[in-house]
């Protein structure tokens, strides 16, 4: 199974990381340049708006992440509070769920042209308090999304992070024992956010840093989601790179490659950064504790705090809701609420002509992740029957993908696809995918496998059931639900795949969110309506089937 | 220090009580002990008389500290400590940390609270394990740390959820008679929630027992 692992995730990686760092120290057969030099970084930092773009990058990285970050916490503190009646919002949280489950399924490219619809000057929420408030009769001259500071962009990462993180820190608290250690510290004088703050947060913490750093990453080096919300002149260094790659001039391959190689070292740097930033903070928080201050109560702010998440997935909701207006919209001038006549024409000739960019999303979609599942279920099947379990290591692996700029490596994943006669077509395409779905598919799947009751399987066995029986009837029978959904997950994580599709499909296998993205920015919202919807329907599909089915079959034996 | 119920008991949303009223003073340095069946709603007096009921349990009657009434301060309002049947002590911060999380903050500067810890440690038979990592303790000197921390916060009143039921016979004696003689020093008034007869009889304090009703 190691070696799947080795030749299936590490060997990509390390590849098309080695290909991209040959390219940006010159070395480049395809443009008959074989000779070691440092000319593409010379170029690459006299190239206009570096320094712009390097810091542009870091602030919506960073901000973006942290503010998740606090806003998860406080979000998790607002669900446990179970004793104070104060809470303005607590009428909230039947809501939230059903808010959840389309934020995590939608594509992040769907999120990010919602809020488009949503924010922009003429966007919905303009039109909804206009010109009864606003006086406006034509939308106001502001820029508001792609602005220069990234803001749009940070928020963007926000809305679309912060159910995962908030997600993955609910299922991580389930392994702390809260509310008795909460009553403790409450009981001891301390206020419910200091206990948070002291007993809970640094618990917490270790428990979704791989994931926290995941977000970092993609916050740091997203490309579809700064196309869509991020400035344009200039723009962050992922995208700049991207326009490198993709400029007329060959020769700018080289800067690219360049650029593409420092945003990786960029990436080791900002964890580095992160990581210490964090042991600070434990550090500080470890002194606190020692001076057994006990803290105030900041309801206000904690308050405030916490309802940033219930407003956060409002957002988040309303963007697709708004692509759904849209997607149905015949006429809607500015600044009615509503459209004034509906159509459904482009949804007809959607369903009619089933055009390719469905067909391919839909075949990417359902190899990559029957591929990963049946890759994940083999290696813990494989772990059952001879031993042996995931280290550290291997998890850290695993997770590599998604640790490394997809831009630093995907060029050079191409070039060496290229040598080994894998030219762009659809196989190399749910191979780039492959790389992405694997490691969400085994990380759902991995906790429930282990949580099987081993005495079940003892029980099999001793009644006569083979190894393959017990596979079959017991593990596969029990695990039907986190199967289904790490399945979901998989067709979620490929159906939002950007630039995997863009660089190793060479632009010619075009997906829903290939499509999506590129029509973006132009002017038809109702096209782009219909494709921003449907490449979040495709999952939302998939995580309700993962839901309902099971439920409906065990209907089906009563 | 005294804790008073007076004709106290849990409500569920409908108003309907969860055990018969309960009326009962422990003076302090007193150990007073509640017995019942399993599920009468021990743990639910408790968290009621600690402000831990979770919000859609309600509270009638009336809860005295020192003559004054608790009942609608929050939790960490209350100065009333509690106890588990797990030591619980807080796995990210050593044996000594725990105890400076329980101090309270009136004793300042680093010197100080070490000093007072230190010496809660030798009360506890535990000294030299400041800098130990709380898992590596056995159940019984968790136990102790548990009790110590809990102390530290110089509480009015402990309550005490079948604290040493995980502990073997021996041990649990042990535990016992040193919780009784740190109230009586300290003059705290114990609410006991216990299985064992034998407990009441060691505490020969006041004894309610809960009914459902």
């Amino acid at each position: 199974m190691l070696a799947i692992l080795v030749m299936g995730i590490l060997a990509p990686v390390v590849t098309g990381l080695g290909e991209t760092t040959r390219a940006a120290f010159g070395i480049l057969p395809v443009l008959g340049k074989h000779d070691f030099n440092l000319t593409a970084w010379q170029q690459l930092f006299q190239l206009p708006g570096f320094t712009t773009s390097l810091q542009l990058t870091l602030v919506s990285g960073f901000l973006a992440t942290s503010t998740g970050l606090i806003l998860t916490i406080f979000g998790c503190a607002w669900v446990y509070n179970t004793s104070e009646k104060s809470f303005l919002f607590s009428k909230l949280k039947p809501f939230i769920a059903p808010m959840l489950v389309p934020i995590l399924a939608a594509p992040h490219a769907a999120i990010a042209i919602g809020l488009t619809f949503l924010l922009a000057p003429s966007g919905w929420l303009t039109r909804l308090f206009s010109p009864w408030l606003t006086t406006w009769q034509l939308p106001p001259n502001l820029t508001i999304v792609q602005d220069l500071w990234g803001l749009s962009l940070t928020l963007g990462l926000i809305v679309k992070e912060l159910p995962f993180l908030w997600l993955i820190s609910l299922v991580a608290l389930k392994q702390i024992n809260l509310s008795k250690q909460l009553s403790i510290a409450q009981s001891m004088g301390y206020s419910y956010a200091n206990a948070w703050y002291k007993i809970i947060i640094p618990q917490l913490y270790p428990l979704i840093r791989l994931p926290v750093l995941v977000v970092l990453v993609y916050a740091l080096s997203t490309v579809d989601m700064a196309l869509i919300l991020g400035p344009n002149t200039p723009p962050t260094l992922a995208l700049a790179t991207m326009r490198w790659y993709n400029d007329a001039n060959v020769a700018m391959l080289l800067p690219a490659s360049a650029a593409a190689i420092g945003l990786a070292g960029l990436m080791i740097l900002s964890v580095f950064v992160w990581e210490i930033a964090i042991v600070i903070i434990m550090a500080v928080t470890k002194i606190a504790t020692r001076s057994g201050a006990r803290g105030r109560h900041w309801r206000l702010v904690s308050t405030a705090l916490a309802t940033a998440l219930p407003m956060s997935l409002l957002l988040g909701f309303l963007s697709l809701v708004v692509l759904l207006i849209w997607s149905f919209t015949w006429r809607w001038s500015f600044p009615d609420a509503l459209p004034t006549s509906w159509s459904y024409s482009y949804w007809l000739k959607l369903i009619t002509h089933w055009p390719l960019a469905l067909q391919h999303s839909i075949i990417l979609a359902l190899g990559s992740s029957a591929i990963a599942v049946i890759f994940a279920v083999a290696w813990l099947e494989v772990q059952d029957r001879f031993g042996g379990y995931l280290s550290r290591l291997t998890l850290w692996f695993i997770y590599l993908p998604l640790l490394v700029p997809q831009i630093a490596f995907l060029y050079g994943l191409k070039v060496g696809f290229l040598r080994i006669g894998l030219n762009g077509g659809m196989g190399a395409v749910i191979w780039a995918h492959l790389l992405f779905v694997f490691p969400y598919v085994m990380l759902s799947l991995i906790d429930s496998w282990r949580a099987i009751d081993r005495r079940y399987l003892q029980v099999a066995a001793s009644l006569g059931t083979s190894t393959w029986g017990c596979f079959w009837r017991i593990k596969l029978t029990l695990l039907l639900q986190p199967l289904l959904l790490a399945w979901a997950i998989g067709i979620a994580v490929s159906i939002g795949q950007y630039l995997p599709t863009l660089m190793i499909g060479a632009g010619k296998i075009e997906t829903l969110t290939t499509q999506a993205v590129s029509l973006a920015s132009g002017a038809d919202r109702r096209l782009v309506g219909v494709y921003g919807l449907i490449q979040a329907l495709v999952p939302i599909l998939a995580y309700m089937l993962a839901i309902y089915l099971p439920r409906l079959m065990a209907l089906k034996k009563l | 220090m005294s804790l008073e119920l007076c004709s106290l008991c849990a409500t569920l949303s409908d108003n309907s009580a969860l055990f018969a009223p309960v009326n009962l003073v422990v003076e302090k340095g007193e150990v007073a002990c509640v017995m019942g069946p399993s599920g009468v709603g021990k743990s639910t007096l408790l968290n009621a008389i600690g402000g831990h009921l979770d919000t859609h349990f309600g509270i009638a009657g009336d809860i005295l500290l020192n003559g004054k009434s608790v009942k609608n301060l929050i939790a960490s309002k209350r100065q009333i400590g509690v106890l588990f049947q797990d030591p619980l002590l807080f796995p990210h911060l050593s044996v000594g940390d725990n105890l400076a999380f329980g101090l309270c903050s009136s004793v300042v500067g680093a010197k100080n609270r070490k000093l007072e810890i230190e010496q809660a440690l030798e009360q506890a038979q535990l000294s030299g394990f400041y800098h130990r990592n709380p898992a590596t303790l056995s159940g019984g000197q968790q136990s102790r740390v548990a009790l110590m921390r809990a102390l530290l916060a110089r509480p009015q009143a402990l309550l005490l959820d079948e604290p040493f039921a995980k502990l073997d016979m021996e041990l649990k004696y042990t535990m016992r008679d040193f919780l009784f003689d740190q109230a009586r020093q300290r003059l705290i008034p114990i609410l006991l929630v216990t299985h064992e007869p034998k407990d009441v009889a060691a505490a020969k304090g006041p004894l309610i027992v809960l009914q459902p009703i």
